[in-house]
């Protein structure tokens, strides 16, 4: 599926695209919407102001990062699920070392530095946690990442209602909201963190080195395609499987540090928002090409922040945002799969 | 019923698996099929149960002509095939195994499936629990139920994939009853080995393929030597061969076993001095590749000890054995030898010996640009390996060994060259073993290759290595016969004239 799309599938790719919004503009005639206006909303809902750009890059820090994540898991052929919960963890554990820093006088910088770090941590140690269970247990990433989903989501929901709960009061709006000053410095006037693109930036320009001009990144790729013939050839292969998932967990991470550091400012209950499971959308329809990353999660950060207009202005559920994303993905995957199978019959 | 191929041709690629193979087998009768590995029994096996379709020819079915689209379609036309790893279930019952072959109707009918596998378990002797899970059962168990579903589907024709492997001697009684009754019944059986003595006890004939040709159909009474001749080419070398070289002992095995699921194999104990070659011959499965494997570091031994230069590896990890200067070469190219997608560039910085944090690219290039040359590769740096041929896969394998070495382990080296490539390969082989002593033992399962290269040769059958014999004293004839299971004395008398010492262990 993933193999050998890539050479010049750019034209098929549109075609994909274009199917995928026929069939969203099928479903919204269904619904007796004017799919045209519903798309032209959705473009002036993402891009009508600058305020609304700024909001969709702003969107796509998270996704970017878990996005760079998930290429390093999929090089090395593992379908790492369990990035919801790494992304949980990541803000859980920023969460909790930005407390043991609250009326300690320390300055916020460095308190947010160690909290970036802690949140690498917790999403690196969750992720390493499934590669051992695959590793030494033989469980399925698909299976433990869900398992350990779960749990990170429980585990979110006792500390709000539990240990770090508002004094006095403990609801789903989340915990107690850390000192203003443990956030990232915000832009004047946007909602952004200059820090935070910058960071995402990052994430994806050190996946693009990592896979393409290291050692490390071919290793990961052999292991991927061949665990067997890697192994005879003298990789090995469960180290990279670990270090895999660890550094997909710590990009995680740093996707919930930035969830908390930069919009929540506290621990909520779906702090990760979902943007593990979107990653892994952008990175099947990207197919291993690193740089195609960025505009693919700022179109659908695009789609996102678009489609928060929609229920406003024509009492459409918000969600048709996720129908247009989960339609492209389906569409550009069964045109590579048509091609591939004329292809071998030609 | 009876089968017949007319001239059916099969080509994946370049590969040529099947040459117009023309073999008309008569209703009734229990039908051999022999050949090595890739000689194309089992292409042409697939091509009458459906799996693939031949590119050319035809195949009558009682003397008419039939298509078989698909597995489902060759049961339809009442023809079934018994694979060597049983295709069932395992985490399903026996009976819910059998019903869901079953094609009538919406709701399985539990009641008539259950009185048909009492009806054909008596016929044969067979009893299994209908409640049982598969994962429960022995491979013989499972290949009862398989031979039972195919019968209560109504195959006429048999195809059974080398199924005595891993199954015990009684299981192996009764399923020999009940072909030799189903072939009394004028079903068809169909039944493909590697083992000799198996067709002597079961087949009304015999059919040999090598190289995608039938080149022999052979009737009782069977000679070893006839199904040799057809099966590994009856021609005798005349080569020049060098003495064995006299340097020191490189690697010992003391009394050293090792099995997987099917077979036992061993003790053996052998010792191959540095710079030394040997040949394991046998036929395919008799041991001699668990062997390599575990001289490799792949297999860990059941017992007994092997010593690399004195170190004793018997517990040793195989990147410890690699570290050791320990290389192997699997015959299966694409699924252990090579990653298909990455590039021979990729895999020459793969195999690159000191690795930086930084590939590079340049440098690996130009290992790939020296590799492909020196190789006669056809293919360019940045072609992904699966885009080549078979041959030029096998050229890459040999072009990726080239460290220096101790200890060289070879699966079938020269498979898929050319006569002229595989000359080269061995020149290149040999010098690496007179001038850098590295030791190397290799399979091949083509007896010309295994004497004129060898030092030595250690001949396997059924799980126990021979003593080495020296291939400078040993004939294609006696060795044809050691693989076929003859003892030593009788093969040396039979063979006449060659008087072959064994050489000390």
């Amino acid at each position: 599926m993933l193999k050998d799309a890539r050479v010049g599938g750019w034209g098929a790719r549109l075609i994909g695209i274009g199917l995928a919004l026929g069939f969203v503009a099928l479903i919204l005639l269904a619904t007796g919407a004017p799919p045209f206006q519903a798309i032209s909303l959705l473009i002036t809902g993402a891009f009508g102001s600058t305020r609304k750009i700024v909001d969709v890059i702003a969107t796509s820090v998270p996704l970017l990062l878990a996005t760079s994540g998930l290429l390093i898991t999929f090089a090395a052929g593992l379908w790492n699920i369990g990035i919801e919960g790494q992304i949980t963890l990541g803000a859980i554990f920023t969460v909790g070392a930005l407390r043991l820093f609250v009326d300690s006088g320390a300055p916020p910088g460095v308190a947010i530095l160690v909290g970036m770090i802690a949140g690498m941590i917790g999403g690196g140690l969750w992720a390493a946690l499934a590669g051992l269970l695959k590793i030494y247990g033989g469980v399925n990433e698909i299976f433990s990442g869900l398992g350990l989903n779960f749990v990170a989501t429980s585990a979110t929901i006792w500390l709000i209602f539990g240990p770090w709960r508002r004094p006095g009061v403990g609801s789903m709006s989340g915990t107690e909201p850390l000192p203003p000053e443990f956030a990232l410095p915000q832009l004047p006037d946007m909602r952004i963190s200059a820090w935070a693109v910058l960071l995402s930036l990052l994430g994806i320009a050190l996946v693009y080195i990592l896979l393409r001009g290291t050692y490390i990144g071919l290793k990961l790729k052999a292991t991927g395609r061949n665990a067997r013939a890697s192994f005879v050839l003298g990789i090995p292969t469960s180290r990279y499987t670990l270090v895999a998932f660890v550094l997909c967990g710590l990009l995680a991470g740093l996707a919930g540090a930035v969830q908390v550091t930069a919009v929540y400012n506290r621990l909520i209950p779906s702090i990760s928002s979902g943007y593990g499971f979107l990653g892994l959308l952008v990175a099947m329809l990207i197919n291993y090409q690193v740089i195609w990353a960025i505009p693919v999660a700022l179109f659908y950060a695009a789609l996102i922040v678009g489609s928060i207009q929609l229920p406003i202005q024509l009492r459409l559920d918000s969600s048709l945002a996720g129908v247009l994303q989960g339609a492209l993905v389906l569409f550009v995957l069964i045109i590579d799969g048509v091609r591939q199978r004329l292809r071998e019959r030609g | 019923m009876q089968v017949e191929f007319r001239n059916i041709h099969k080509r994946f690629g370049s590969v040529h698996a099947n040459k117009g193979i023309t073999l008309n087998i008569p209703g009734g009768c229990i039908q051999g099929l022999l050949g090595e590995n890739g000689a194309g029994k089992s292409t042409l096996m697939k091509v009458l149960s459906g799996f693939i379709t031949s590119d050319e020819g035809e195949i009558l079915l009682d003397g008419r002509a039939v298509t078989i689209p698909s597995p489902a379609g060759a049961i339809e036309q009442g023809i079934g095939m018994l694979h060597q790893d049983p295709l069932d279930f395992p985490p399903l019952r026996v009976l819910d195994n059998l019903l869901i072959g079953g094609r009538r109707g919406l709701i399985p009918d539990r009641r008539a499936a259950l009185k048909a596998l009492k009806e054909i378990e008596a016929q044969f002797g067979f009893s299994l629990d209908p409640d049982a899970y598969v994962d429960t059962l022995t491979v013989g168990e499972r290949q009862q139920l398989e031979l039972i579903r195919l019968l209560w589907l109504g195959a006429r024709v048999l195809i059974l994939d080398e199924p005595t492997t891993g199954i015990s001697a009684p299981q192996k009684v009764k399923l020999f009853a009940a072909l030799r009754k189903l072939s009394a019944e004028g079903r068809t059986i169909i039944f493909v080995t590697h083992k000799l003595e198996e067709v002597y006890q079961l087949c009304h004939r015999a059919a040999v393929l090598r190289a995608g040709a039938l080149v022999a159909e052979i009737e009782p009474p069977y000679h070893t030597e006839n199904f040799i001749n057809a099966m590994f080419g009856g021609e005798i070398p005349t080569p020049p061969r060098q003495p064995p070289p006299t340097t020191a002992p490189l690697l010992a095995l003391k009394g050293v076993t090792v099995e997987d699921a099917r077979l036992q194999v061993g003790p053996i104990d052998l010792t191959v001095k540095a710079g030394e070659v040997i040949g394991l011959a046998g036929m395919e499965g008799s041991g001699q590749d668990l062997l390599l494997r575990l001289c490799a570091g792949l297999l860990r031994p059941t017992g007994g000890e092997i010593a690399l230069g004195g170190r004793a590896l018997q517990n040793a990890t195989y990147h410890q054995f690699l570290r050791n200067r320990v290389k192997f070469m699997p015959a299966d190219r694409m699924t252990e030898g090579l990653v298909a997608g990455l590039s021979l560039t990729e895999h020459f910085a793969l195999n690159a010996e000191v690795h930086g944090f930084f590939i590079n690219y340049k440098q690996a290039e130009q290992t790939a640009v020296e590799r492909i040359a020196e190789y006669s590769i056809r293919g360019f740096p940045e072609s992904p390996v699966e885009s080549l041929s078979g041959g030029n896969q096998q050229r890459t394998l040999l072009a990726l060994l080239s460290a220096p070495l101790h200890l060289l382990l070879l699966e079938h080296p020269t498979r898929g060259l050319d006569l002229e490539s595989a000359v080269y390969i061995w020149k290149r082989l040999k010098e690496r073993a007179r001038s850098d002593g590295t030791a190397i033992l290799f399979i091949s399962s083509d007896l010309d290759e295994v004497l004129q290269y060898s030092d030595r040769v250690l001949v396997f059958f059924a799980g126990r290595a021979s003593v080495p014999l020296s291939a400078m004293q040993t004939s294609v004839e006696e060795l044809g016969l050691l693989i076929g299971g003859v003892p030593l004395e009788t093969a040396r008398s039979t063979a006449g004239m060659h008087q072959p010492e064994a050489l000390s262990r």
